[in-house]
């Protein structure tokens, strides 16, 4: 499903060269539920970013669903995230504008470019799925912050993307509804077999991961399974 | 793109205040550029009618030299018969000429039997002047133009009053032929000519055939012909089918007439032009309203939703959407300023129509000007006002759309 290959990451901080993720390999396969854990700087997020897309490493490449995305220009790589992945943040980035209902709709619309039947039956089964359907009409700001992740996962579930990053989805939200939304991404990955990669810090997370890699100044020192 | 529409409306209508200020702007800006071009646009199309209706005609055709020396009103610069006859025949085939009119113009010493004066004055045809310069019976405050009859002239107004001659006061005439022999003429004041601004204004008139006979003419012999065409908007055209007298030459190998489009002889021209700069000066300041009103917006705009823009990008929106969706904000802010401000032109401008705007100009005073909206206006400020707006919103828009999805998503 994902795999890099020598991937590295270097930033330019003035005249020094900051090596954020150095000569990774990995690989990752369909219907997967991974954390990536380690500390702050230790490049999680920017591996995540290069995973999906988002960033193009310094060197090596990193081949998703058979696509060298590293080969991509800004166009296409634009294609290819709306078509084969999703993300959830951490602070749920919904459309201010848009309601619920729109939200969800919006990359039906303006990436997949879907039929309006099509559209409505795909985000009528998301809203079921992720328990809004009754929250549909409101905006972003009449809603909690976990119906906003809720929503925000239905968003990057609609177009139904092979695999779905995750930047620390529930840094935002309180304990217990950190707990509902992990529970519903477990959920979503029995049932269509998406593939779940996490950025997080989240012991929860991590405790429900089937696999960890754990990530320390840019190298990978620990990828193991999780026996549940 | 309906719903790029949608999301533009929605984020212009999320900072309303900001979006009712621009538009306002814009709108100011059209109110402006609309209500002066109606009120120029009538005092030109006004002013013009005036000119070339009561006074000048569209076309004037001279002999060649004659328009250099017109402040003597020279008698041997006269066409003659010969010279008559080629002019008429150009005139007769062109489609746009409507009808033309003959005169003799000459200066001479006018007198009320008690005191005497210079005078400037047109002999006409009355008939074909009538047909010509269709206003001009409009400036004779007593007495029509057709009822001119040999024996009779019209007198410019200033000289009715500085002299004290009213209609129905007998004068004599006293000119000087081309050989230099002086002669004289009675003839009754049947009428007083209002003055109009420009070269012959404050002409007086009498009969072609009075004036035949004073100048000792034999035949056909006139200083000018005077056309009206069709359509004022076909001058240039009209002008062009006049080409084939250009081309005749007199005996010293050299043009024999020369033919003058109103607009270069009369000085009013320049103003029309003065106007005209007025005009595009205005559309320029309402084109830099336009210009930088909606780039502020826009960029603003840009700086406020980098997030957002990072996280519709991150999504996989292309970037021609991203830019679709800054144009269309911009398309919209534009379109609404230039309805609003059309709207509101045109209720200032039917209220002005309504009232009438009473003015001088010149030595005339109590011209009423009825302005109107011209719908080509209307058109060209709207489009200016929208090309404008999209123009304004294209570097915005590309920036939104150049940014890095990773560095976009990191800002607050």
């Amino acid at each position: 499903m994902i795999e890099t290959k020598h991937v590295s990451k270097v930033y330019k901080m003035g005249e020094l060269d900051l090596e954020v993720i150095k000569d990774l390999n990995l690989s990752i396969g369909l219907g997967e539920f991974i954390a990536i854990v380690g500390p702050s700087g230790s490049g999680k997020s920017t591996l995540l970013n290069m995973l999906g897309g988002l960033d193009i490493p310094t060197s090596g490449e990193v081949i998703v669903d058979g696509i060298n995305i590293t080969d991509l220009d800004t166009t296409a790589l634009a294609h290819f995230r709306g078509e084969k992945v999703g993300f959830i943040f951490q602070s749920f980035n919904l459309i201010p504008v848009l309601s619920v209902y729109e939200n969800i709709e919006y990359p039906l619309i303006m990436i997949q470019h879907l039929p309006p039947k099509e559209r409505k039956k795909r985000i009528l089964i998301m809203l079921k799925e992720v328990d809004m359907l009754d929250q549909k009409d409101k905006y972003p700001d009449q809603i909690s912050g976990g119906q906003k992740q809720r929503v925000a996962i239905a968003r990057a579930l609609v177009t139904n993307p092979k695999i779905v990053f995750a930047d620390e989805p529930t840094a935002n939200l309180d304990s217990k509804t950190a707990h509902r939304i992990i529970e519903l991404m477990h959920k979503i990955k029995q049932d269509y077999n998406t593939t779940f990669v996490f950025a997080t810090h989240d012991e929860k997370i991590v405790s429900s991961a089937e696999r960890l890699i754990t990530l320390v100044d840019g190298e990978i020192t620990e990828d193991r399974e999780v026996l549940l | 793109m309906k719903n790029i529409v949608k999301m533009a409306f929605r984020n212009l209508k999320r900072s309303s205040r900001r979006t009712l200020l621009t538009a306002a702007l814009i709108t100011i800006g059209v109110i402006f550029v609309l209500v002066y071009s109606a009120l120029s646009s009538s005092f030109k199309a006004y002013m013009v009618g005036e000119i070339t209706d009561s006074m000048m005609g569209h076309i004037q055709i001279h002999k060649k030299g004659y328009i250099a020396s017109v402040d003597n009103l020279p008698l041997d610069k006269n066409l003659n018969k010969k010279q008559i006859d080629k002019v008429l025949e150009v005139l007769d085939a062109s489609p746009y000429v409507e009808s033309y009119t003959f005169r003799i113009k000459l200066g001479g010493l006018f007198s009320n039997y008690v005191s005497s004066t210079n005078i400037r004055l047109n002999a006409i045809d009355p008939e074909r002047e009538s047909k010509t310069l269709p206003l001009f019976a409009k400036r004779i405050q007593e007495g029509e133009p057709h009822l001119l009859q040999e024996g009779e002239m019209l007198i410019p107004e200033l000289l009715a009053k500085g002299m004290g001659v009213k209609k129905g006061d007998t004068s004599v005439l006293v000119v000087n032929n081309k050989e230099g022999s002086v002669n004289g003429l009675n003839l009754k004041v049947v009428g007083i000519v209002e003055p109009i601004s420009g070269p012959g204004g404050r002409d007086g008139y009498f009969h072609i055939e009075d004036a035949k006979r004073i100048l000792r003419i034999e035949g056909a012999e006139v200083s000018e012909i005077v056309v009206r065409i069709k359509e004022v908007s076909q001058l240039q055209e009209a002008m062009k089918s006049m080409q084939p007298l250009a081309a005749i030459k007199n005996q010293k190998g050299k043009p024999a007439f020369e033919i003058h489009a109103w607009t270069k002889l009369s000085p009013f021209y320049n103003i029309v032009k003065m106007l005209d700069l007025m005009d595009l000066s205005i559309k320029i300041i309402l084109i830099s309203i336009v210009l930088i009103s909606i780039l502020n917006v826009m960029i603003m705009s840009v700086y406020e939703r980098i997030k957002e823009i990072g996280t519709i990008a991150a999504m996989g929106t292309p970037p021609s959407t991203i830019i679709k969706l800054f144009l269309a904000e911009g398309f919209m802010l534009g379109l609404f300023g230039a309805i609003t401000g059309t709207v509101i032109s045109f209720i200032i401008v039917k209220v002005i129509d309504m009232i009438g705007i009473s003015f001088s100009f010149g030595r005339q005073s109590d011209l009423m000007l009825h302005p109107s909206l011209q719908g080509s206006d209307v058109i060209v400020v709207g489009i200016i006002v929208i090309i404008i707006a999209l123009i304004a919103s294209i570097s915005p828009a590309f920036k939104a759309a150049k940014l890095n999805p990773v560095d976009a998503l990191r800002q607050n």
